[in-house]
């Protein structure tokens, strides 16, 4: 039988014929976006990486390929792609970086997909085709330094006067925050207390009161802007406010959409991962042989085979069930809770396998590893979708 | 500018191949295939010609279904026609395709017919020059760079240590080298939009197949290298194995 593996070019991982269960257009925008990151991406990431820089050249060709918001329609200059296309996308991105994938996903789950789901249509037209082509960078301000895992906590105010709104607040760890034209920002309209009264707003970054600044000193996800933003005295038009949004539930939404992605693209990193071992294990000489003909090496690396390969079933019904309309944010934390968890395993496994050389930022492993903990940590942490899914069982609340 | 762009669907070579159990063809267990490398710089040229100068680029696939996968590429990619010219499998024969090619291209109109140099997994490359024999039109083979004006074509070939330049009448056959263009990624709008074109098949009218493959067999594994010494001790010994040896000094 074939094999994969006869050149340095990364072939996939599909041990039990996954392909099979893909439609041929979803293979072939997984191919190409596969064959991108090989000629864009992996080459640059390591040094952008260690400058703790973005690698901005990259947006033009993401954009002309039509990776933002290629799950949302045509009509707004998107490709319209179903979620298991827009799922391999999302792998295929984070096999190259988190970061990058983080860039990609704040634009369409996070920008795109709130100013589709609660816009108005003028909103739309003027904010989705120019998002879809990276004319505007765009970030999202959720979490707040008091309010992380509890968003319906945030204490930022959206106060309506005669002419608009007037936003006051703080936001952190916002990815693209320093590089975003615009923000959408979530307020509560009422008092701190009533959640119902969050709503999204569509800010331009350049309105007078709007600060953002890079969080410095990051170990993770270096290849990715990371912010703080600050509100003072924000006025906006009365048709900055996204018109359909309300309550805790719409930001909600949005990260369930960004956190179906996740689960995808952790699945692109552990496939890195275990790739760089495989390839690593079999040209390693230690003792006079290959250290993948060592026995604890074949273990490494048939755990990892296994959870990845459990993961790709588990996900590609996720995308499924999203494709039908059916698919509960429940499901998306066990899929994320486990896809991230697992990917961080198998990033420090084949780090251990590649030795001393597994340190250095020429190996992609220690990079993988190091990111991560930011996504273990990020859109709802491994422990929140723990009890998030323990709430749906057990119909106990353990954190609320 | 009418361009038709003959390709083919080969084993993708990043993959590790196996010998099938008849010691004469490949297993095709595993197996995924692409279009084959020269060929996609073939479609590339196509594209940018028409997109230059206007006109429509058709492609053509000789082989089973699976075949409609790789013209959906070119679709991809940007290409506006496509046939299947349909045969369960892919002679071995470049003569028996170049009949079929031709039967397919002879009343087409088209001002340039295009192939790569030499498909991936054969390697022969005679489809092209034996379809332009058979329908009587110019060939210049493994071109690097082509420059078309007033009716007639300039074709730049790079040969070992040296390169010709080769004018040529329109309509022509063209065999297209690496290097000249590199093929661009599909957009995933293409790609969706590959979906929505159709694909012409038709049986392949196949000449007479008078060559059979007896045997294959994978390349003779490479010996390990062997270290000479460390340092410029060693060299002495080195120089006189490239010399003796190896004979590359």
């Amino acid at each position: 039988m074939a094999t994969a593996a006869a050149t340095s070019q990364f072939t996939g991982v599909d041990f039990l014929d996954i392909d099979s269960l893909l439609a041929e257009e979803e293979r072939a925008i997984r191919d190409t976006v596969r064959a991108w990151v090989d000629e864009n991406l992996i080459p640059v990431i390591g040094e952008a990486y260690v400058e703790g820089k973005f690698p901005k050249q990259l947006i033009p060709g993401m954009a002309e390929l039509g990776l933002f918001g290629a799950n949302l329609p045509e009509e707004y200059g998107c490709a319209g792609l179903n979620n298991v296309a827009y799922g391999l996308i999302m792998q295929e991105l984070e096999r190259g970086d988190s970061g990058i994938r983080s860039f990609a996903s704040v634009q369409g789950a996070l920008v795109m997909y709130p100013i589709y789901a609660f816009g108005s249509e003028e909103q739309k037209q003027r904010w989705l085709p120019a998002l879809a082509t990276g004319k505007e960078i765009g970030c999202f301000g959720l979490t707040e330094p008091d309010y992380g895992s509890n968003p319906g906590g945030m204490i930022t105010t959206a106060r309506e006067t005669k002419e608009g709104w007037v936003l006051n607040g703080t936001k952190m760890w916002i990815t693209n925050g320093s590089q975003a034209t615009v923000s959408i920002i979530w307020a509560k309209t009422g008092d701190v207390k009533d959640t119902k009264s969050i709503r999204g707003f569509i800010v331009p970054t350049d309105a007078k009161g709007y600060t953002a600044k890079d969080q410095k000193g990051k170990l993770s996800l270096r290849a990715s802007d990371t912010s703080e933003i600050h509100l003072q005295d924000v006025h906006l038009p009365k048709d900055a406010v996204l018109p359909k949004s309300g309550g805790i539930k719409s930001p909600l939404m949005c990260l369930t959409q960004a956190r179906y992605g996740i689960a995808w693209g952790a699945m692109g990193a552990a496939m890195a991962c275990y790739d760089e071992a495989l390839r690593y294990g079999q040209s390693r000489i230690m003792f006079d042989k290959p250290i993948a003909a060592t026995q604890i090496q074949q273990v490494r690396l048939v755990d990892m085979l296994t959870e990845i390969t459990k993961a790709q079933f588990m996900t590609l019904q996720l995308g499924r069930l999203k494709d039908a309309g059916t698919m509960t944010p429940e499901q998306v934390s066990l899929c994320k809770r486990n896809n991230v968890n697992m990917a961080t395993e198998c990033a420090r496994e084949a780090r251990r396998l590649l030795g001393a050389n597994g340190i250095l930022a020429e190996y992609h492993a220690m990079r993988h590893m190091a990111n991560l903990e930011s996504v273990y940590t990020y859109e709802g942490t491994h422990d929140m979708h723990s009890l998030i899914v323990g709430q749906k069982i057990t119909g106990l609340g353990a954190f609320s | 500018m009418k361009i038709a762009v003959c390709i083919k669907r080969v084993p993708d070579t990043e993959m590790r191949f196996a010998i099938a159990g008849d010691g004469k063809s490949l297993d095709q267990a595993g197996l995924k295939y692409d279009i084959s490398d020269f060929d996609g710089y073939a479609v590339e040229v196509a594209l940018r010609l028409t997109e230059k100068d206007g006109g429509e680029v058709a492609v053509i696939c000789l082989g089973p279904d699976g075949v409609q996968e790789t013209i959906r590429k070119a679709f991809s990619m940007g290409a506006a026609r496509g046939v299947q010219l349909k045969a369960d499998t892919v002679p071995f024969d470049g003569s028996a395709i170049a009949h079929a090619l031709a039967a397919e291209l002879r009343d087409g109109g088209y001002d340039l017919i295009l192939f790569g140099r030499q498909s991936a997994d054969a390697g022969n490359g005679t489809v092209g020059p034996m379809t332009a024999h058979l329908l009587g039109l110019p060939c210049v083979t493994a071109i690097s760079h082509l420059e078309l004006a007033d009716g007639r074509g300039t074709a730049h070939r790079e040969l070992e240590g040296s390169a010709e330049s080769v004018e040529f009448p329109i309509p022509a056959v063209l065999t297209i080298d690496e290097g000249i263009a590199r093929p661009r990624l599909p957009s995933l709008k293409g790609i969706m939009a590959a979906k929505k074109k159709t694909i012409d098949v038709r049986p392949a009218q196949l000449g007479e197949e008078r060559l059979t493959v007896q045997s294959m067999a994978l390349p003779p594994e490479r010996a390990a290298g062997r270290i000479v010494g460390e340092g410029p001790d060693a060299v002495p010994e080195l120089v006189r194995l490239l010399k003796t040896e190896a004979k590359v000094l």
